[in-house]
């Protein structure tokens, strides 16, 4: 048997895992916080697009545009109303609120949408694919990996090349620093809530659009997302990919062994990580 | 004034007496109890036993694990494997499930242990993931699909004829009157033990990172061993625990034995809601849960909601919980673990240096 | 009308009281050292100035205007800078963009950009692109110093800007804030190093335990009053 089709295929699935982290390494690195919601989050914002798309008979895609502004204020809300007040505490109340929020999310979607799993759908797009021998390349997973490309080219941009990212690695710096330059930092952390947001929202369409969603299923993008993050190293936009595509790979190549060893796989190599380095692949030593 | 250290701040030893006979009054609770009731304090006992370890670690180690349900799940498993895989005594199963969930424990802690904060969190996580799937390959306990204890591994557990004597009563309550009595020694002993090591050097060392790790360092205390001490103690605790769980309900899957929901995020609600950093908050959190559970369980995601809410206000309004909350008002503390400075009285004045 | 004034000020952090009651005066163009012992409370009244430390309303003045306990982000654009004690750099940024990060809260333009501040300090206009800890401890203190300016001060706070600097590098330090105050800044240093703060200043206030024990210009005061005012040592 061939390991040229999964390891494709594994690419492809990583730029999937790096749209989920990427709003997680994005927060991390700003407030040091882990949102353990991350992931419902996700689900959240796809069932949002489902919503619409079944309520207002509109395009998928017209569902993303209107979620994403959406999201960002979801975010942005979030950090102000609710996270701002747990962060000068140690890690245990931000990460046990979002925990909370974590159980909250999942069971008001069993409530709104029934435990059944759903799908956005694009049309004819879904299916369709290019084969080369006996590879064959779907278009949306293609697609997913460039969007990815370009989330994290934009992020960069924005983190390195604008006012608003220097802002923000400032604060990430010294949040008491910023202030006595004219920043509120709580005002700069709900920004940075919100876009982690927006990428999420991107993350959601592909998700659904890829695969079956439930109310339950944020756990495990929260998993992924953060694996991918550790994997690539901390507080990097472009480990997040390579960390996304390791872990993806390692999923495919699990599977095309063993069908139920795929996420075991995925698993065991963030344990091989950690265990060789810790830091992850991109750190500096 | 001449001060020395003190660690209780009522009379201690009549509490603990008071503690004693708490104890042995519940265990003659079968005698007049109603079954469903003795069935809702096994649960707040083995409840009581994961949260005071998940409290050892989170309010005292600073280590936040989102992944007890690893060892709550291999204490499960330990115990169905060594009863149907090699017949072993359902209770001997029980401590011999504990120490294999602990052993477990030091390669996955070592492990763990390269990470920090948050980062920890998520790992343990990861893991009782990893253990759930490894689980659901193992065919001979039902894979995916779990297995349930047979009926004969239970009725000749140790000690149960007797019981079915003493009680007059058929093997299923006398199964139960057994599980009920270990789970009344698993919580007193987690919570006893937790009492002990707390007032111990171990305490002292925990306090200080508390207060900042250099301080502890500056002391001579090897934080990183401390911490790793708590958390093998708290896997023990929590395989006993997860051991006589699944003991009592008779069937596992991987499923129920590695869920986050029942061993982590109930668990976190009841050390939150009764009180983090105190011995006294998951006691009376989990009578807390076990009595809404018992009540508001049908509403079913709503009762979640409820749940998750609650605990977030908690967190953000009263962080030290209800228990916290109530001694730091009152100044009581029924079994205080904190150093306090307390005056001897006057030094003479020829003696002062 | 002074620039800043401050009225019975006082610190407290918990139950701990940091300043008891300080008066302290600035007009607008001098330059004004604060100095004392550690522990004095000259970092407490700085962090007081500029929004980092809570304060009466009424206890401080700017231009006349009661600023007393506003938050550090607000303090800024209403034209109090701060030059943090141990410079503060922002490790992960380059030197410009330390530098840009001062203008940040969009304050009144008073003359200072960030080509003015590259005439003012050349070395940093060569070091631009380096990120800030890759330069020598006075280089980063010059960027400290541009920073605020950057803000656009009418008062600029110097924290202990002559820490742990070289003698040749606090005098080069001490030059830079001639040259700002001869572009019509008004400065307000807090300084151990007594020499350099009596070099600078117009008017020095010396604290001890929290109050003002001694002001007065340089000048005018004599070692011995300054010494016991310093120390605590004679009445």
């Amino acid at each position: 048997m061939s390991l040229l089709n999964p390891l494709i295929q594994g690419v492809l699935l990583g730029g999937l895992y790096a749209l989920y982290a990427a709003g997680l390494s994005l927060i991390f690195g700003v407030m040091r916080l882990v949102n353990l919601a991350h992931g419902d989050f996700i689900v959240l914002a796809a069932y949002l697009m489902l919503a619409c798309v079944t309520a207002l008979a509109l395009p998928a895609w017209v569902a993303l545009l209107i979620a994403m502004p959406f999201m960002f204020a979801l975010g942005w809300a979030l950090q102000r109303l609710i996270l701002n007040r747990t962060l000068k505490n140690d890690l245990l109340v931000p990460l046990l609120v979002t925990f909370g929020l974590s159980i909250i999310i999942q069971n008001g979607l069993l409530l709104a949408f029934s435990a059944d799993s759903r799908r956005l759908t694009v049309g004819e797009l879904e299916i369709a694919s290019w084969t080369f021998g006996d590879i064959s390349i779907g278009v949306v997973p293609l697609i997913t990996f460039i969007v990815a490309v370009l989330v994290i080219l934009g992020l960069t941009f924005l983190f390195y090349r604008t006012r608003l990212g220097r802002i923000l690695r400032a604060t990430a710096d010294s949040t008491e620093i910023v202030q006595i330059m004219g920043i509120d930092p709580r005002h700069v952390f709900a920004i940075a809530m919100g876009l982690s947001f927006v990428v999420i929202a991107v993350a959601a369409f592909f998700m659904g659009v890829r695969a079956n969603f439930d109310p339950a299923a944020g756990p495990s993008r929260l998993l992924y997302a953060f694996e991918a993050v550790v994997i690539g190293g901390l507080g990097s936009f472009w480990g997040t990919l390579i960390g996304g595509t390791i872990l993806g790979v390692a999923q495919t190549v699990g599977a095309a062994i063993n069908p139920e060893w795929q996420q075991l796989a995925g698993h065991v190599v963030f344990l091989a990580v950690i265990l060789a380095r810790p830091r992850g692949l991109l750190a500096r030593a | 004034m001449r001060y020395g250290i003190a660690i209780s701040t009522w009379n201690s030893r009549l509490i603990l007496i008071a503690a004693g006979v708490v104890v042995i009054l519940l265990a003659f609770a079968p005698v007049i109890a109603p079954r469903s009731l003795i069935q809702d304090l096994i649960l707040i006992f083995v409840m009581c036993a994961i949260a005071q370890c998940w409290n050892l670690l989170a309010g005292y180690a600073g280590l936040i694990s989102v992944g007890q349900q690893a060892f709550v799940g291999l204490g499960g498993y330990g115990l169905f494997a060594l009863i149907i895989l090699a017949g072993v005594d359902p209770l001997l199963a029980v401590l011999l499930a504990a120490i294999i969930g602990t052993l477990i424990a030091i390669p996955v802690g070592l492990l763990m242990f390269r990470l920090q904060g948050a980062y920890f969190a998520v790992g343990t996580w990861v893991v009782a993931e990893v253990f759930r799937l490894l689980l659901a390959q193992w065919k001979a306990l039902g894979g995916g699909t779990g297995n349930s204890l047979p009926r004969t591994a239970t009725t000749e557990m140790f000690g149960l004829s007797t019981i079915n004597a003493l009680f007059g009563v058929r093997n299923a309550v006398g199964r139960e009157i057994v599980i009920y009595w270990a789970a009344l020694a698993l919580a007193a002993a987690v919570v006893g033990a937790s009492y002990l090591l707390l007032r111990s050097r171990i305490g002292l060392a925990l306090s200080a990172v508390r207060d900042g790790e250099t301080a502890a360092e500056s002391v001579g205390v090897d934080i990183t061993r401390t911490k790793f001490a708590v958390y093998v103690f708290a896997a023990f605790g929590a395989s006993l625990a997860g051991a006589l769980y699944f003991l009592d309900s008779a069937r596992i899957s991987p499923d129920s034995a590695f869920t986050v929901l029942d061993w982590t995020a109930y668990v976190i609600f009841i050390v939150v809601i009764g009180g983090i950093g105190t011995i006294e908050g998951p006691i009376l959190g989990s009578i807390i849960f076990v009595v809404l559970q018992s009540s508001l369980s049908d509403y079913g995601p709503w009762y979640l909601i409820l749940l998750g809410v609650l605990g977030i206000a908690v967190m953000l309004v009263a962080p030290r919980g209800l228990w916290g909350t109530f001694s730091d008002l009152t100044g009581i503390h029924l079994l205080p673990t904190r150093r306090r400075l307390v005056p001897l009285g006057e030094t003479p004045p020829t003696r002062e240096a | 009308m002074s620039l800043l004034t401050t009225h019975g000020l006082e610190v407290f952090y918990g139950d701990f009281q940091a300043l008891f009651g300080v008066d302290v005066a600035v007009e607008e163009g001098e330059t004004v050292a604060i100095i004392g012992a550690n522990g004095a409370g000259k970092s407490s009244f700085m962090n007081a100035l500029s929004g980092l430390a809570p304060t009466r309303r009424d206890a401080i003045l700017l231009a006349g205007e009661a600023v007393g306990g506003t938050p550090a982000y607000d303090m800024v654009k209403l034209g109090i800078a701060l030059v943090p004690e141990g410079r503060r750099l922002f490790p992960s940024l380059t030197v410009e963009e330390n530098l840009l990060m001062g203008s940040s809260g969009r304050t009144v333009e008073r003359g200072w950009t960030l080509p003015v501040v590259y005439d003012f300090f050349p070395v940093l206009r060569e070091r631009r692109r380096q990120l800030a800890p890759t330069l020598s401890g006075g280089q980063q203190q010059l960027v400290a110093i541009g920073r605020a300016l950057m803000a656009n001060p009418r008062i600029l706070l110097c924290d202990e800007i002559s820490l742990g600097l070289s003698p040749a590098m606090v005098q080069t330090v001490y030059q830079a804030l001639a040259a700002i105050k001869a572009r019509g800044t008004t400065i307000l240093i807090v300084e151990q190093d007594l020499r350099a703060a009596l070099a600078a200043a117009d008017r020095i206030y010396c604290f001890m335990e929290g109050r003002v024990s001694l002001a007065g210009r340089p000048a005018e005061l004599s070692r011995d009053a300054i010494q016991a005012a310093y120390f605590g040592t004679a009445r």
